[in-house]
C-alpha cells in the first residue's frame, strides 16, 4: 500500500470542475511534483491533502489513514507557502517553535528542536531574528524548518521558491532536495518551472486543466510525452502536423514529406491527422545518409544565444527549431538559405489521439 | 516655482491659525481667573472638585469597558470577514457606518423605547443595567472608527496564510487568534482602542439622556454656571485627546514586514 493515497478526487467551485478524478499513489519518501500552468488545479489538489479544501468526491489516506474529513491541525501534514507566511510577530526561533508550543511539548524538546532545525537550515545563528530582517530565501528556509519541526508525515511545498530570485532559486532547490532526502520525508511539491519539477522529482505529475495528463518519471515525461499538452509545457518542443500513410509501418506525411517513426503508430489510421514531436537536440542541420529521417525546407529564422544558435527551418505549414553550437571558425547559416533537417526514427515521438481534420 | 510654493504654505498657516488661535484664547481666558495675574486656580478648583473626580472615573470605567467590549466584538468579525466571508464586507461596512449617519439622540431615543423600565427587557430600570446599556451604546457609537481601525491592520498582514500556516503546524482556533492573529493587529486595535477612549470622555447625548453620570454632562453643567472652570475643562479635555492621539503614535511604530533583499 502506497503512504500517501489520492484516489478519485474531484474538487468543484460551483459549477466549476477544478480538479476531475485525481489519482496518485506516493510511496513514503518520495518527492511528487505537481506540474503544470496557472489555474491546472495543481495548488487546488495540494490544499486538499493539506486539509485546507474538501474534496467534493474521493478519498486521500495518508499511510492508510483516511484524512478526508479531518481538519488541517489534526492531519499532521507540513506546508511551505509561495509568500513565507512566517508569523511577523516572533523570533526566527520561535516561528520554528510554534507547532511544538501549540502541541505543549517540554521547553527542553523544542529547544532542542529548533537548534536541529536551524542547522538543518543552515541558519544556526539567526535563532533571535525577527522575519523582516531576513532575504526572502533565508525566510523561506525558515518555513522550512518550521514546516518539518513538527516532524509531519507529509510535506506540502506550494510554489515555494517563486518569489526568489533565479540563482537561489536553484541553490535553494538543492537544498530542499537535500533536505527531504536527509530526512526520507515524503514530499509533494508544486510548481509551474519545469526546470524546478524535472531537476527535483522523483515523479512528476502533469496537470492540465484539471486533470492529470501524465505521471511519470522526468525521463520519461521529458522524453515520451504522451499527450501533446505535455509536449508542449515540458521543455522546448517542436509539434509537427501531418497525415498517417502507414500506421503499422509509422510513417506520416508532413508538408508532403515522409518520415518515419521507430514504432508503430497506436491505434492509428491511414489518412488521420496526428501529430508528432521533436526535441530540439534530436534534429541536426545535415543530410545524413543512414536510416535518419531527412526533410528539406528553406531557414526562416536564425537567432545568435551566446554558445547556442537556434535555426527555424521551415517547410510549407510545420516548422522545426533546432540548436547548433556555436563555432566561431564556421559562419552561422542564413536567412532564406535552402536546408536539410536529419533527426533518427526513435527520437519521433507520435502523440496519443487524432488531430481535427 | 517660488510661488508655486508659497501657495500651500499660505493655507498651512491660515488652516494652523483657524485652529491654534481659538485654544490659546481658550487657554489665555483660563488662567484669568484671579484678577490683575495669570494662575492655574481654574484648573485647581475644577481638578479638586469631587464631581469632576467621580464624573471622570466614571467615563474612564465606561471607556475601558467600551474598549474591551468592542475588541472583543470587532477583532473576531473584521477577521472572519477577511477570511471566510469578503463577500460580506461591503454590508458589514454599511452598517458599521450607520452611527456616523444616525444622530446619537435618535440612537438613544430608540433605546429609551425599546429598553425603558416597562418594556421586556427593562435595563433603565436600574443603575448597573442603565451603565450597561450606556457601554453597549458607546460600542455602537464607536463602531465606525474601531472596525476602520482593526479592518486597516488586518488587511496589511496576509490573514489567509497566516491563519492556514498555523492551522497546518496544529493550532487551534483560539491559539490561531491569541497567539497569530492578535499580536499581529496590536497596533491597529490600540489605535482603535485609543480613538474609542477620546470618544467616550466627551460624549455628552447618550450619558445625559440615560441619566448617567458622566464627564461629557459635567462639562455641559459647568459650561452653563462657571465662566473660566469650563475653559480650563475644555483644555484639559483637549489634553486627554491628544494625549491618546499620542499614544497611537507611540505604539503605531510597529515592526515593518518588508524583507531585506
Amino acid at each position: 500500500m502506497a503512504f500517501l493515497e489520492i484516489e478519485g478526487v474531484r474538487k468543484s467551485f460551483g459549477l466549476n470542475a477544478v480538479v476531475q478524478n485525481f489519482d496518485l499513489a506516493v510511496e513514503r519518501g518520495e518527492f511528487v511534483s505537481f506540474l503544470g500552468p496557472s489555474g491546472c488545479g495543481k495548488t487546488t489538489t495540494l490544499r486538499m491533502v493539506a486539509g485546507f479544501e474538501a474534496p467534493s468526491t474521493g478519498a486521500i489516506r495518508i499511510d492508510g489513514k483516511d484524512v478526508t474529513r479531518l481538519r488541517p491541525n489534526q492531519r499532521n501534514v507540513g506546508m511551505v507557502f509561495q509568500s513565507y507566511a512566517l508569523f511577523p510577530n516572533m523570533t526566527v526561533a520561535d516561528n520554528v517553535a510554534f507547532g511544538l508550543k501549540v502541541a505543549k511539548r517540554p521547553v527542553e524538546e523544542r529547544r532542542a528542536r529548533v537548534e536541529e532545525m536551524l542547522r538543518l537550515i543552515k541558519l544556526p545563528t539567526l535563532a533571535d531574528r525577527y522575519p523582516y530582517q531576513l532575504s526572502g530565501g533565508q525566510q523561506q528556509r525558515v518555513a522550512l524548518a518550521r514546516a518539518l519541526a513538527i516532524k509531519p508525515q507529509v510535506l506540502l511545498l506550494d510554489e515555494p521558491l517563486s518569489a526568489l530570485d533565479a540563482k537561489i532559486r536553484v541553490s535553494l532547490r538543492e537544498e530542499i532536495r537535500g533536505v527531504q532526502r536527509a530526512l526520507g520525508i515524503t514530499t509533494i511539491y508544486v510548481t509551474h518551472d519545469q526546470e524546478e519539477a524535472l531537476s527535483m522529482s522523483d515523479r512528476i505529475v502533469v496537470m492540465n486543466e484539471g486533470r492529470v495528463e501524465q505521471i511519470g518519471t522526468p525521463f520519461d515525461i521529458y522524453n515520451f510525452p504522451r499527450t501533446r499538452f505535455v509536449a508542449s509545457f515540458v521543455g522546448t518542443l517542436n509539434i509537427l502536423r501531418g497525415r498517417v500513410t502507414d500506421a503499422a509501418g509509422g510513417r506520416i506525411a508532413v508538408d508532403g514529406q515522409e518520415i518515419v517513426a521507430a514504432r508503430a503508430i497506436a491505434d492509428g489510421q491511414a489518412g488521420e491527422l496526428r501529430s508528432v514531436a521533436l526535441r530540439p537536440e534530436a534534429v541536426t542541420l545535415e543530410e545524413r545518409t543512414d536510416e535518419s529521417n531527412r526533410m528539406r525546407g528553406t531557414i526562416e529564422e536564425v537567432s545568435f544565444l551566446g554558445s547556442v544558435v537556434r535555426v527555424r527551418v521551415r517547410f510549407n505549414e510545420n516548422a522545426i527549431s533546432l540548436d547548433t553550437f556555436n563555432n566561431p571558425n564556421l559562419s552561422p547559416p542564413r536567412r532564406g538559405q535552402p536546408a536539410t533537417v536529419s533527426f533518427a526514427r526513435q527520437d519521433l515521438l507520435v502523440l496519443e489521439g487524432a488531430e481535427p481534420g | 516655482m517660488k510661488g508655486a510654493k508659497i501657495g500651500p504654505w499660505l493655507a498651512v498657516i491660515v488652516g494652523a491659525l483657524y485652529f491654534v488661535v481659538p485654544l490659546i484664547a481658550t487657554f489665555e481666558f483660563s488662567l484669568r481667573l484671579r484678577r490683575g495675574e495669570y494662575s492655574f486656580e481654574a484648573y485647581r478648583i475644577v481638578l479638586a472638585d469631587p464631581q469632576f473626580q467621580a464624573t471622570f472615573g466614571y467615563s474612564t470605567v465606561l471607556a475601558l469597558a467600551t474598549i474591551v467590549v468592542g475588541v472583543l466584538l470587532v477583532v473576531p468579525t473584521a477577521y472572519w470577514i477577511q477570511l471566510r466571508l469578503p463577500r460580506l464586507r461591503p454590508i458589514v461596512e454599511f452598517i458599521t457606518l450607520l452611527p456616523l449617519v444616525i444622530p446619537a439622540i435618535v440612537i438613544v431615543f430608540g433605546y429609551l423605547r425599546i429598553y425603558n423600565s416597562s418594556s421586556l427587557i427593562p435595563m433603565t430600570a436600574s443603575e448597573r443595567a442603565t451603565d450597561l446599556l450606556l457601554t453597549f451604546s458607546y460600542v455602537t457609537l464607536a463602531l465606525p472608527y474601531m472596525y476602520r481601525a482593526v479592518d486597516t491592520g488586518l488587511r496589511a498582514i496576509d490573514v489567509r496564510t497566516l491563519t492556514e500556516a498555523a492551522e497546518s503546524l496544529g493550532a487551534s482556533w483560539p491559539a490561531i487568534l491569541f497567539r497569530v492573529i492578535f499580536p499581529n493587529v496590536r497596533v491597529a486595535v490600540l489605535s482603535g482602542a485609543f480613538l474609542t477612549f477620546a470618544i467616550v470622555i466627551g460624549e455628552f447625548t447618550m450619558a445625559s439622556l440615560l441619566d448617567r453620570p458622566a464627564f461629557g454632562p459635567y462639562l455641559q453643567l459647568i459650561g452653563a454656571n462657571r465662566a473660566y472652570e469650563p475653559s480650563a475643562l475644555a483644555i484639559i479635555a483637549f489634553v486627554v485627546t491628544w494625549a491618546c492621539m499620542g499614544l497611537i503614535n507611540l505604539f503605531g511604530g510597529g515592526k515593518t514586514t518588508k524583507a531585506v533583499p
